[in-house]
């Protein structure tokens, strides 16, 4: 299935993308999803953890996602 | 009636908008957090800040901010508005307003909503310096 993914602040740096289509098996988690991830993209390494959105929603490792889902990467946030 | 005024612009940020939208008469004042770029970060000289936002969540995290201050302050009104792009030194990337019958829900409010927006809400700062820059708590 497909899903989208957005990298934000520093991941677009290191990715060197603002957005990529994935395609991944169905019922995949995402901790899943992180692990292939950081596989594709070794440079996502350099930034110490990151928390993940689906569907601008701050997601658990454990949620199974779904096809057309959208997959933020969302690094340590410094507004205000 | 709506109580909270949430924005994120690329315009510069009014003190007075966020002041004019709290002002009531029931209330017995207002507190106000206004963030200000500061010149130097571990006595590094800054030149500039660029901020960038997740903007369609970042608005609902400050939402939902300002929803949980209505629920769990005796306050009024709540307007948070937090600015993206590139701001100068002493530009206004941020500011929280809050009016209460009485001072203490308003002094609080404001302090819980301005820390949890810097916890929860997906807006990045990238400090620029003479030699280079630097996203803000994302390097080890």
């Amino acid at each position: 299935m497909k899903i989208q993914v957005l990298f934000f602040g520093i991941a677009t740096d290191l990715v060197g993308e603002n957005s990529i289509f994935y395609e991944l098996k169905s019922d995949e988690t995402v901790l899943a999803l992180k692990k292939d991830l950081l596989l594709k993209y070794s440079t996502l390494k350099n930034i110490e953890e990151f928390a993940i959105a689906v569907n601008e929603e701050y997601a658990e490792n454990n949620l199974v996602l779904k096809e057309n889902d959208v997959v933020a990467i969302i690094p340590p946030v410094s507004g205000g | 009636m709506k109580n909270t005024a949430i924005l994120i612009t690329s315009d510069k940020l009014m003190v007075q908008d966020c002041y004019d939208f709290v002002q009531d008469a029931s209330c017995g004042g207002i507190a106000l957090f206004v963030g200000t770029v500061r010149n130097s970060t571990k006595n590094k000289e800054v030149t500039l800040l660029d901020f960038s936002a997740y903007e369609p969540m970042a608005l609902k995290e400050m939402q939902k901010i300002a929803d949980l201050a209505l629920a769990k302050f005796q306050i009024h009104k709540i307007a948070i508005h937090h600015a993206v792009g590139e701001l100068q030194i002493g530009d206004i990337p941020v500011i929280i307003a809050v009016s209460s019958a009485h001072r203490k829900a308003a002094f609080e409010a404001c302090e819980f909503a301005i820390d949890t927006l810097k916890e929860t809400v997906p807006i990045w700062k990238k400090e620029h310096f003479e030699d280079g820059e630097i996203w803000v708590n994302s390097h080890p």
